[in-house]
C-alpha cells in the first residue's frame, strides 16, 4: 500500500513539475554524445551561454538508440517544453512525423530541412567557411600539397571538401589536395585512431596542412598533425586551443549561435528555412591568441577580401549539395 | 545432487540476483548525488505507468523475446550462439527486401512473407558458423562473434552503396509501402474499446513473439527433433551412440536459432522504423544472451526476462529524459543486472544451495 502511495505521489509530482516548467527549452543531442569537442559540444555551448546570461534552465538528453529519437521528441513536446532544438540531420524523418502532432510546439532542427509550419530548419554554408580555410591552407603550405580528412562519407561532408578544394585552388591552382573519408558508418565520427593513421598517410604523401571535418575523429587528426610537426585545421567548434601554435585555424560552424538564438527567441522563434553563412556569422574562421603567430598579414587580407566578395556575391562558392557534384574534384 | 527444489532454482535465485543488482544500482545513483527511490519510481512509472510507457516496454520486450529464443534453442544443443546481433541485422535485410519488393495490398499478406524473409536471411547467416562448427570443429563462439562484425560491415556497405534511398543524407532505405505497415497496439485495441497510446512502437509482432514462445516449447519438449537437440546438448557421445547425427543436429539447431534472431526484424524494422536503417539491432542480439541465461532457456522464463529488460530499456530512457542521469550510467545499471543474473549466477547459487542442504539434510 505504501509503495502504491509513493508511486502515485511520484506520478503527481512528475506531472506537477512538468506542468510548472512550461516554456522551458530543450536540447537533444545526437548519438555522438554531448562532449565530442565538435558539433554536439558547440550546441551545448550555445545552450549553456543562454542559461548563464538569462539565468534560465533547459532540459537536455543524450540518446542511446534510434528508437529514442521520436520518443524523446514526443515526451519533451508532451511535457510542454518549447522550443525543442535537435542537433543533427538524423532527426529529419522523426521530426517529420512528430511535428504535425504538436502544432503549438516550435521545433528547431540543425543541418537538415524539414518543411513543416512549426519547424525552423537551420542549415549552414559550410562550403563558404571551408573555402576560406582552404585559402589559408594553400598560403601556409610550403609543399603545395594539403590534406582533407572527412568523417562519414555523406553529402554534407563532401560539401566541406568541395568548398575547401575551391579555396585552395583559388590561391594556388597547381596545389594538390589529398582527400580521405574515415568511413561510411556513424562510427566514423568518433574514430580518432583512424583519423591519426589517415593523417600520417597524407603526411607521407607530402601534405603539410590537414583539414579535419570529422567530429570526434578530428581530435586524432589534430593530435597526429601536432606530433608530426605539420599544421592542422579544426572544425565546428574553435579547436585552436587544443594544440597552441600548431592548429592553423578552425572553421567555426556556429551551431552555438543557432542554439543560442533559438533559446533566446523562446516560444516565438521564427519558423521556416534559415541559412547561416558568412553574411550572418553562421560560419567563420577562428583567430585567437593560440594561432595568431601563424597568421600572416597577407593571409588576413586575403581572407577578408574573399569574405567581402562572397557576402557581396562576387565570388560564388559551389555548394556540393546543390547538384551532388563538385567542379574541382 | 538434487539439493534444491525447482522453484528455488527458477524463481528464487534470479530474484536474489535482481535484488543485489538493484541495490548496487541504487548505490551508483547515490554516488552521483541522485535519489535512488525517485529514480526507481521514474523507471516504474515511465515503463508501466501509462499506455505510452507500456507500448515502449513491450516493443523492447518483443525484440528480446526473439533474440532470447534464438540463444535458448542453441543452448539446448549446448551451442553458444553469440551471433544474434548479426543474424538479426541480416534478418532486417531480408525483411526490407521483401517489404520493398512489391506494393503489398495488406499487412496480413506482407507479414508472413516478411517473416519468411527475415527467418531465411537470419538462418543463412547462422548456417556458415554452424557448418564450420559441425564439419571443421571451428568454435561456434569465435565464429559467430566474428560474423557479427562481418554483418555490420556488410550492412554498412549495402546501406551506403546499394540500397540507400536516393538523396537521403542518412544511411537508410526508402520507407516501406503503406501495405507493409503493421498494426500498432492502438489500432488493434481501438475496435475493442480500449484506448492505447497511438504513438508507441509496440505492434502485432508482440503476438507473433508470444506464438513463437509456444512454438519453442512444443518444439523442444514435444517433438522428436527437440528431444534429439536436448539429448545432443546433454551428452554428445551418448547422442551419437543413440544414432543421432551430430552434424545434422548442430546445423539444424543453429538454423532455428538464426531464424528466431532474424524474425526480430519484423518488430524493429517492419513494425517500428518501417525502413531499414543502419545499426537497427542496437544490441538486442547481445541482450538475448542475458535473457536466455536468466530465463533458463525456458519460454516462460524468457518471457519474464525479456519483460525485465524491456523495463530496463524503457525505464532507462525515462531516467535520462527526466532525471538527468547520464546515459552512460543508465548503461551501467543495465550492465549490473546482466552481470549479476548472467555472469555471476554461481555467486548466489552456491550459498543458496548450501542453505537448502542444511535445512534438509539428505
Amino acid at each position: 500500500m505504501s509503495l502504491m502511495k509513493s508511486l502515485l505521489g511520484a506520478a503527481a509530482s512528475l506531472a506537477l513539475s512538468a506542468g510548472a516548467s512550461f516554456a522551458e527549452p530543450a536540447l537533444i543531442f545526437d548519438l555522438g554524445g554531448k562532449f565530442d569537442k565538435s558539433f554536439n559540444e558547440a550546441a551545448f555551448g550555445g545552450a549553456t551561454r543562454w542559461a548563464e546570461e538569462t539565468g534560465g534552465s533547459f532540459r537536455e538528453v543524450e540518446l542511446q538508440s534510434e528508437a529514442q529519437r521520436e520518443q524523446a521528441l514526443r515526451r519533451f513536446a508532451e511535457a510542454g517544453l518549447n522550443p525543442i532544438v535537435m542537433a543533427g540531420f538524423s532527426f529529419g524523418s522523426s521530426l517529420e512525423t512528430v511535428a504535425p502532432d504538436f502544432p503549438d510546439t516550435k521545433f528547431v532542427i540543425i543541418d537538415m530541412v524539414v518543411d513543416q509550419p512549426n519547424v525552423r530548419s537551420v542549415v549552414f554554408n559550410e562550403h563558404e567557411g571551408s573555402y576560406l580555410v582552404g585559402m589559408m591552407a594553400a598560403k601556409a603550405s610550403e609543399t603545395g600539397t594539403v590534406g582533407f580528412i572527412g568523417g562519414m562519407d555523406i553529402p554534407l561532408i563532401r560539401k566541406f571538401a568541395c568548398g575547401y578544394v575551391q579555396g585552395v585552388k583559388a590561391v594556388n591552382p597547381d596545389a594538390e589536395v589529398i582527400q580521405n573519408m574515415t568511413g561510411t558508418t556513424p562510427a566514423a565520427w568518433n574514430d580518432p585512431v583512424k583519423g591519426g593513421e589517415l593523417t600520417k598517410a597524407q603526411i607521407s604523401q607530402g601534405a603539410d596542412v590537414v583539414y579535419a571535418a570529422a567530429g570526434g575523429t578530428g581530435v586524432g587528426v589534430l593530435q597526429t598533425a601536432a606530433d608530426e610537426g605539420i599544421l592542422s585545421i579544426g572544425v565546428d567548434s574553435n579547436q585552436n586551443y587544443l594544440h597552441p601554435g600548431q592548429v592553423l585555424t578552425s572553421m567555426m560552424k556556429r551551431v552555438d549561435n543557432a542554439v543560442y538564438e533559438a533559446f533566446s527567441a523562446g516560444v516565438d522563434v521564427e519558423t521556416g528555412f534559415n541559412v547561416m553563412g558568412l553574411a550572418n556569422d553562421g560560419v567563420s574562421v577562428a583567430i585567437d591568441e593560440f594561432n595568431e603567430p601563424l597568421i600572416t598579414d597577407e593571409m588576413t587580407a586575403a581572407v577578408e577580401e574573399a569574405t567581402a566578395k562572397i557576402v557581396a556575391g562576387e565570388i560564388t562558392v559551389h555548394d556540393y549539395m546543390s547538384d551532388d557534384s563538385c567542379p574541382v574534384m | 545432487m538434487d539439493r534444491m527444489p525447482k522453484w528455488a532454482d527458477v524463481l528464487l535465485i534470479p530474484l536474489i540476483n535482481l535484488l543485489i543488482a538493484f541495490a548496487l544500482s541504487g548505490l551508483v545513483i547515490l554516488a552521483i548525488g541522485k535519489d535512488p527511490v525517485v529514480a526507481l519510481q521514474t523507471m516504474v512509472q515511465g515503463s508501466f505507468g501509462s499506455t505510452n510507457g507500456i507500448g515502449y516496454t513491450l516493443y523492447y520486450t518483443t525484440n528480446f523475446i526473439f533474440t532470447g529464443l534464438a540463444v535458448a534453442i542453441a543452448f539446448h544443443a549446448r551451442l553458444f550462439n553469440i551471433g544474434g546481433e548479426g543474424q538479426a541485422a541480416l534478418g532486417g535485410l531480408g525483411v526490407a527486401l521483401v517489404c520493398l519488393s512489391i506494393q503489398w495490398p495488406h499487412w496480413l499478406i506482407a507479414l508472413p512473407a516478411a517473416m519468411v524473409g527475415g527467418a531465411v536471411f537470419g538462418a543463412a547467416w547462422a548456417f556458415i558458423p554452424a557448418y564450420l562448427q559441425a564439419k571443421r570443429g571451428s568454435h561456434i563462439v569465435i565464429t559467430t562473434i566474428m560474423f557479427n562484425f562481418i554483418a555490420a560491415a556488410l550492412m554498412g556497405y549495402l546501406l551506403v552503396e546499394v540500397i540507400k534511398a536516393p538523396g537521403s543524407m542518412a544511411s537508410e532505405t526508402s520507407p516501406f509501402p503503406p501495405g507493409a505497415s503493421l498494426p500498432t497496439f492502438h489500432e488493434m485495441l481501438a475496435p475493442l474499446g480500449i484506448e492505447f497510446n497511438r504513438n508507441t512502437p509496440a505492434n502485432v509482432s508482440f503476438l507473433v513473439a508470444l506464438a513463437c514462445l509456444v512454438f519453442f516449447w512444443a518444439l523442444v519438449w514435444r517433438t522428436r527433433l527437440g528431444y534429439e537437440i536436448r539429448a545432443f546438448g546433454q551428452s554428445e557421445s551418448a547422442a551419437i551412440y543413440a544414432g543421432i547425427n551430430p552434424v545434422k543436429i548442430t546445423v539444424i539447431a543453429m538454423l532455428i536459432s538464426g531464424a528466431f534472431a532474424g524474425l526480430m526484424a519484423i518488430n524493429n524494422v517492419m513494425g517500428e522504423a518501417e525502413r531499414l536503417i543502419l545499426n537497427s539491432v542496437e544490441g538486442a542480439g547481445f541482450i538475448g544472451i542475458a535473457v536466455a541465461l536468466m530465463g533458463r532457456s525456458h519460454p516462460v522464463g524468457i518471457l519474464l526476462a525479456a519483460l525485465l529488460f524491456g523495463f530496463l530499456y524503457q525505464g532507462g530512457a525515462e531516467l535520462s529524459l527526466w532525471e538527468n542521469i547520464p546515459r552512460e550510467l543508465v548503461i551501467v545499471i543495465q550492465a549490473l543486472v546482466i552481470l549479476l543474473t548472467g555472469a555471476l549466477d554461481g555467486m548466489v547459487r552456491g550459498p543458496v544451495e548450501k542453505l537448502f542442504a542444511k535445512r534438509k539434510p539428505a
